[in-house]
C-alpha cells in the first residue's frame, strides 16, 4: 500500500516541477534575462534596499531601449541564507530559465558556492555584495566577477588613517566567522606593516549574531587599549555600542570599524551613535556629484525613501550587467568574460572598471568620521576613496590568484 | 579584583535574561511534554510587541507598562495557539507538536517582518536605568543590576506559585504523572493551557526586557531558542530551580571563559550540556523519567513487511521514477537527485526513531561528517569518486560510533539534546578548523566525474542509492537485530529479561543510522560540488526531524513520502514565492491538524479501518488494536 503513496508524493512533486520548466520556454527570444540571487528572507535589512536598487536600474535600463534594443528581466531568487540552496536557484536560473548571466549574493559563502557552480558550468557570475577576498583571489575563477570593494581594499583605507593614530595598544572584536576572521588579519597586517610599533593587546571572537555584549566589553577594556578595531555589525553592533556607551568603554578610545557608517547599520542606532569612530560606510545625504545626484532624485521619486548602500550596490550590479551583456552583443558566456575584462562604466560613485588581472572592480567607498545630527547618526568629514587605490600589486595578485 | 567581580555580575545579568525565557520552556515542558520549538518565536514577539508600545507611549509608565502588556498581549496569542492548535494533537505521538510548533516558527518569522519592516529596530532605554554604577573604576549598567535583582524575584514568585498554590500542587502533579492527574478528575485542558499561558508569558516578557540592551529583529527567535533549550536540559527538566542554576552557570562560564578563550562562545554551552549529560543523565536537578507508557514508536497497526502485491506497486513506482530523465529537464533532475538524498537522509533518522525509538535532534552531524569526509578525500588524497563514495560515509559511521555511545547511555529528550550538543560540537570543529576544513567559506570543487557528471547519470545513482537504502533498513526491520531493537523500544525491562543487551542494540542501530546519513551526506557533496558546515547544522537536523514527523513516525517507511514532499515543497516555494516560510509553516501547521499521526500514519490508518469495516474475515492479527504498550 505504501508504495502507492510513495507515487502519488513523487507524481506531484515532478509534475509541479515540470510545468514550471515548460511555461518558460515558450517566451519570445526579445528579451533578455538575468538570474539574481540574494538572501532575502535570511538579511531583509540590506536586501530589500538592495531589491528596490536593482528594479530601479532595471526600469531605467528598459525606459532607454534595454540591451541592444532587448528588454531586460531580471529573475530573482532567494537563498535564504544558505550555500545549498543558492547552488539549487543557481541551478533552476540556468538551467530553467536559460538566464545569460547569474547575478547577486550577499554573504561570503554563498558568493563563494556561486561562484564554484558558475566555474563548474560554465556561466558567467557577477557577485554583487560578498566581501571575502577568496572570491577574485585565492579562489578566483575566470567565471567570477565582483563589484563591491573586498574584505582588503576596506580595510586598506582604514588603515590608511588608522595608521596616523597614535594609539599604540589595539585590540579587536569581530563576528567570529571567515568575514571577521580575515577583516582583522588584513588589517593587523597592513596595520603592523605601516606602524611596526604597535601592539596587539586583545582580541574578542563573539559568534555572529549572538553577541554576549556585556562581558565581551568588559574583557575588551580589562586590557587597557589605546584604539580599537570593530568588526561587528548589525544587531551586534547594536549591542556592543549600547554596552560599550553604558560602560565607558569608548571614552577616550578611538575606535576604527569596518562598515558602521552605511545607513543599514548606523541608522538603528539613532541618538546612541558613538561619536569619531573612523569608518567606511556611504553618506549619501553629503555626496555632491552629478552622478549621484541624478541617482538619488530617481531613487527618492521612485521609492519616498532615501538610498542605503546595499541599494547602490544592487542599482550598480545591474547597470555592470547590463554594460557588459551589451558590450558582448551575445549571451555566450566567453564573450562575456572577454567584455567584462577592463570595461570601464559610468556609477552613481563615478567611473569604474573591472581589472582583468582579477576580476575585481575599482568601486570604492567611502570613508569618514561618524557624529551625531539631530539625534541621528551621519558621517563627517568624508572622502571618497577609489577602489583602485586599494589594491595590492599586480605582482602580488599573481601570486594569489590560481592560473585559469 | 574589582573586574572580576564587574564580569561576575556581568554574567549574573545574561544568567537572569536567559532563565526568564527558560523557565518558561521548562514549566511548558514538564507539564505538558510539547517541545515548544516555538518558545523563541514568542520571545521575539515579545520584544516587537514592546518595542512598538513602548515607542508609543513615553515615560516611566509608558515603558514598564508597555513591557507588561506585551508580555502579557503574548502570552493570550500563545493561549489561542494551545487551544487552536495544540489541544488537537496532544494524543499524537510525542515530538509531533514538536513539528506544530515548527511550522508557527516558520510562519512568524515572516510575519513579523511583514508587520514590522525588515530594519533592525533599537528601542528606549529604561526609564530610571539608564546609565552605569561605578564601582571601584569600573561600570556596571543599572539595567544589568535590575536584571540581576528580576532574576531571583521571578524565581521566587514561581516557586511560591507551585508550592503554596493549589494550582501550582496540580502542576506539579502533572509533572510528575500526567496520567494519574487526569484519573483523579482534574480538567487537564485548562490545566495545560493555563500552563502554557504562563510559560509563553515568560517568554514574551524576556524578550520585552531585551528592548534596551538589544536590537529588535526577525533573527531573534533563533538566537535564543536552542541556547535556552540547552539551559533547560543542563538544569534538568522541569525544574525551575535547575534552570536557574543552569543559566548562571553557562553565563558565568562564557563571561569568564572569554578571558582565556575568545573564540569559545560559539561552542560553549553544548560543551557544558554534553559534559552535564555525561555525568549526570538527568540534568542537575532533574530526576529520572519513570518508565514511559507511551513510546514515541509505538504502532497501532502491527508493522508487517510488504505482500507481494505491494512490493509490485513499489517496483513499479520506482520504475515510473527511473524513467523521469526521459521527460524531464536537468533541473528538475537535479532537484530529483536532491530529494532522493534526503530520502536517503530522512530514512536514516527514521530508522532510529520509529524502529530505535531514539529522536535525535542532531542528525546532520553524520549527514556532514559524510559530506566533508568525500570533501577531504577528493580534494586532498585526491581519490577517485567510488572510492569516496564508499569511504566517506566511513567518516560518519566513526562520529556516530564515538557519540552514540554516550548517547544510548540516555533516553527520551535527554538522548535527542546529547546528539544536538555531538552535532555542534562537530558543527564548530568544522566551522574553526579552518586550515583543513576551510571553515565557513567550505570546500570547494568536489565535483563527480564525468560519468556521474550529468544530471541524468547522478539522478539514477541518487535514485538507485535511495532504493537500496530504504530495502536494506527495511529488511533490517524485519531481522532479528530489528525485532529486538524494537523490543528495546518498547520494553527495555522485558527486553533485558529475554536477554537483550539493550544499550549495545541500541549503539548498532545508532552507527547503521549515522552510516547511511554519511552516504547521503557523501552523495551530497558531489551533488552541489562544495561542503560548508551548514551541511552539519541545526536546520539540517530540524529539516529531517519535520520529514520524518510528516510522513508519520509510526511507520516502516513514512519519511520516504515526508521527504519527497517536505523537500519539493520546500524547494518550489523558495522559488515560487518570497514568504515561503509563511506558506510553508502554514502548510506544515495544516498537515499537523488533517494528518495527526503523520501524513502515511493517517492513510495507513485510514486504510486499515475501511478494510476492518469491509471484511470482517481478515486476519485477527492484523486488526486487533493495541492500546498500550504495558
Amino acid at each position: 500500500m505504501r508504495g502507492y503513496f510513495v507515487g502519488a508524493g513523487l507524481a506531484i512533486a515532478v509534475a509541479t516541477m515540470a510545468t514550471g520548466a515548460m511555461t518558460t520556454q515558450a517566451m519570445a527570444q526579445s528579451e533578455i534575462k538575468i538570474g539574481e540571487i540574494n538572501s532575502y528572507s535570511l538579511l531583509p535589512a540590506f536586501t530589500e534596499p538592495y531589491r528596490k536598487g536593482w528594479q530601479l536600474a532595471v526600469e531605467e535600463i528598459n525606459a532607454a531601449g534595454g540591451i541592444n534594443g532587448k528588454k531586460l528581466v531580471v529573475i530573482s531568487k532567494d537563498d535564504g541564507g544558505k550555500p545549498a540552496d543558492a547552488q539549487t536557484a543557481a541551478n533552476e536560473l540556468v538551467s530553467s530559465e536559460n538566464v545569460a548571466m547569474l547575478t547577486g549574493t550577499f554573504l561570503s559563502n554563498i558568493g563563494l558556492a556561486v561562484s564554484d557552480f558558475a566555474n563548474q558550468k560554465k556561466v558567467f557570475f557577477l557577485a554583487a555584495e560578498p566581501l571575502t577576498d577568496a572570491i577574485t583571489w585565492s579562489k578566483g575563477n575566470r567565471y567570477t566577477f565582483r563589484l563591491r570593494p573586498s574584505n582588503y581594499m576596506q580595510a586598506a583605507m582604514l588603515v590608511e588613517e588608522a595608521a596616523k593614530l597614535p594609539a599604540k595598544r589595539w585590540a579587536t572584536i569581530a563576528p567570529n566567522y571567515e568575514y571577521g576572521q580575515s577583516a582583522v588579519a588584513v588589517f593587523k597586517k597592513l596595520m603592523s606593516e605601516k606602524r611596526p610599533d604597535i601592539q596587539w593587546v586583545d582580541e574578542q571572537w563573539p559568534p555572529q549574531g549572538k553577541i554576549d555584549a556585556g562581558p565581551v566589553v568588559q574583557a575588551t577594556a580589562a586590557a587597557n587599549p589605546e584604539a580599537i578595531l570593530n568588526v561587528t555589525f548589525g544587531a551586534d553592533l547594536v549591542k556592543l555600542v549600547r554596552e560599550g556607551n553604558t560602560r565607558a568603554l569608548f571614552k577616550g578610545r578611538t575606535v576604527v570599524s569596518f562598515l558602521t557608517g552605511e545607513p543599514e547599520y548606523l541608522d538603528p542606532l539613532k541618538d546612541e551613535t558613538p561619536e569619531g569612530w573612523i569608518v567606511t560606510g556611504y553618506p549619501w545625504y553629503s555626496i555632491k556629484t552629478p552622478e549621484h545626484d541624478a541617482f538619488l532624485k530617481a531613487y527618492q521619486a521612485k521609492y519616498n525613501d532615501y538610498p542605503r548602500l546595499g541599494s547602490i550596490v544592487g542599482y550598480q550590479t545591474i547597470k555592470a550587467a547590463a554594460a557588459i551583456l551589451a558590450k558582448a552583443g551575445s549571451s555566450d558566456p566567453e564573450k562575456l568574460i572577454a567584455a567584462a575584462e577592463g570595461i570601464s562604466m559610468p556609477s552613481p560613485f563615478g567611473e569604474i572598471t573591472f581589472r582583468k588581472i582579477d576580476h575585481q572592480s575599482t568601486l570604492g567607498a567611502f570613508t569618514g568620521k561618524t557624529a551625531l545630527k539631530d539625534g541621528k547618526g551621519i558621517m563627517v568629514d568624508t572622502a571618497y576613496r577609489m577602489g583602485s587605490d586599494y589594491l595590492p600589486s599586480d605582482a602580488e595578485i599573481e601570486k594569489l590568484r590560481p592560473k585559469d | 579584583m574589582a573586574f572580576y567581580v564587574v564580569q561576575f555580575l556581568t554574567g549574573l545579568a545574561s544568567a537572569a535574561s536567559l532563565f526568564l525565557v527558560a523557565s518558561g520552556l521548562s514549566i511548558i515542558f514538564g507539564v505538558t511534554r510539547i517541545v515548544n520549538f516555538a518558545h523563541g518565536a514568542f520571545y521575539m514577539l515579545g520584544a516587537y510587541v514592546a518595542f512598538t508600545l513602548t515607542e508609543r507611549f513615553s515615560g516611566a509608565f509608558g515603558f514598564w507598562g508597555g513591557i507588561i502588556v506585551a508580555a502579557l498581549a503574548v502570552a493570550a496569542i500563545g493561549v489561542l495557539v494551545e487551544m487552536v492548535l495544540l489541544r488537537r494533537i496532544y494524543h499524537s505521538p510525542e515530538l509531533f507538536q514538536l513539528l506544530a510548533t515548527f511550522g508557527l516558527t516558520l510562519m512568524v518569522e515572516d510575519l513579523v517582518v511583514l508587520i514590522w519592516g525588515p530594519d533592525d529596530l533599537v528601542g528606549r532605554r529604561a526609564p530610571g536605568f539608564k546609565g552605569a554604577i561605578e564601582f571601584f573604576g569600573q561600570n556596571i549598567p543599572s539595567y544589568d543590576l535590575f536584571l540581576i535583582a528580576l532574576g531571583p524575584v521571578v524565581l521566587g514568585v514561581l516557586w511560591l506559585l507551585f508550592q503554596r498554590t493549589r494550582w501550582g500542587v496540580l502542576v506539579r502533579a502533572a509533572t510528575q504523572d500526567r496520567d494519574m492527574v487526569a484519573a483523579l478528575g482534574v480538567n487537564q485542558k485548562w490545566l495545560f493551557t493555563s500552563v502554557f499561558a504562563l510559560g509563553v508569558f515568560l517568554a514574551a516578557l524576556g524578550g520585552a526586557l531585551q528592548i534596551p540592551r538589544d536590537a529588535v529583529n526577525h533573527a531573534m527567535d533563533l538566537r535564543v531558542i536552542v541556547e535556552v533549550f540547552v539551559v533547560v536540559v543542563i538544569g534538568g527538566l522541569g525544574s525551575i530551580i535547575g534552570a536557574f542554576v543552569a543559566a548562571v552557570l553557562v553565563s558565568e562560564l562564557n563571561a569568564f571563559g572569554i578571558l582565556i578563550f575568545p573564540k569559545i562562545s560559539i561552542i560553549l554551552v553544548f560543551l557544558v550540556m554534553a559534559v552535564v549529560l555525561i555525568v549526570r543523565p538527568w540534568g542537575l536537578f532533574g530526576k529520572p523519567e519513570a518508565p514511559a507508557r507511551r513510546t514515541p514508536g509505538l504502532t497501532v497497526n502491527p508493522w508487517r513487511p510488504l505482500t507481494t502485491n505491494e512490493r509490485l506497486a513499489a517496483i513499479a513506482v520506482l520504475v515510473v521514477a527511473a524513467a523521469l530523465p526521459f521527460v524531464a529537464g536537468n533541473y528538475v533532475l537535479t532537484v530529483g537527485s536532491e530529494i532522493a538524498i534526503f530520502v536517503i537522509f530522512a530514512v536514516s533518522l527514521h530508522f532510529l526513531m520509529s524502529v530505535g525509538g531514539l529522536a535525535s535532534f542532531g542528525h546532520a552531524a553524520y549527514f556532514g561528517l559524510g559530506a566533508y569526509g568525500v570533501a577531504l578525500l577528493a580534494k586532498m588524497a585526491g581519490l577517485p569518486m567510488i572510492a569516496c563514495l564508499l569511504l566517506g560515509p566511513l567518516l560518519g559511521l566513526l562520529g556516530a560510533a564515538v557519540f552514540g555511545f554516550f548517547a544510548v547511555q540516555l533516553s527520551g529528550v535527554y538522548f535527542a539534546m546529547l546528539t544536538l550538543a555531538f552535532a555542534q560540537i562537530v558543527w564548530s570543529i568544522a566551522f574553526q578548523w579552518v586550515s583543513v576544513t576551510g571553515g565557513d567559506n567550505g570546500i570547494l570543487g568536489v565535483w563527480p566525474e564525468k560519468w556521474a557528471a550529468s544530471p541524468s547519470h547522478f539522478y539514477w545513482l541518487s535514485l538507485g542509492i535511495a532504493a537500496l537504502a530504504v530495502v536494506i533498513l527495511r529488511i533490517i526491520v524485519f531481522s532479528p537485530f530489528g525485532f529486538a531493537l524494537r523490543a528495546t523500544r518498547d520494553s527495555p525491562l522485558r527486553g533485558e529479561a529475554i536477554g537483550i543487551n539493550g544499550k549495545r542494540i541500541q549503539w548498532t542501530a545508532f552507527v547503521i543510522a549515522g552510516t547511511v546519513a554519511g552516504l547521503a551526506g557523501a552523495l551530497f557533496a558531489y551533488l552541489k560540488g562544495s561542503v560548508f558546515p551548514d551541511n552539519m547544522g541545526i536546520s539540517l537536523s530540524v529539516d529531517a526531524l519535520v520529514m520524518v514527523l510528516l510522513g508519520g513516525v509510526e511507520t516502516v517507511s513514512g519519511a520516504v513520502v515526508g521527504a519527497i514532499v517536505y523537500k519539493a515543497l520546500n524547494i518550489w516555494l523558495v522559488s515560487q514565492t518570497d514568504l515561503s516560510k509563511l506558506v510553508l509553516g502554514g502548510f506544515v501547521v495544516l498537515i499537523v491538524v488533517a494528518f495527526p499521526k503523520g501524513i502515511v500514519g493517517t492513510l495507513e490508518a485510514f486504510v486499515h479501518r475501511r478494510r476492518k469495516s469491509s471484511s470482517s474475515a481478515s486476519s485477527p492479527l492484523l486488526t486487533s488494536r493495541i492500546e498500550s504498550a504495558e
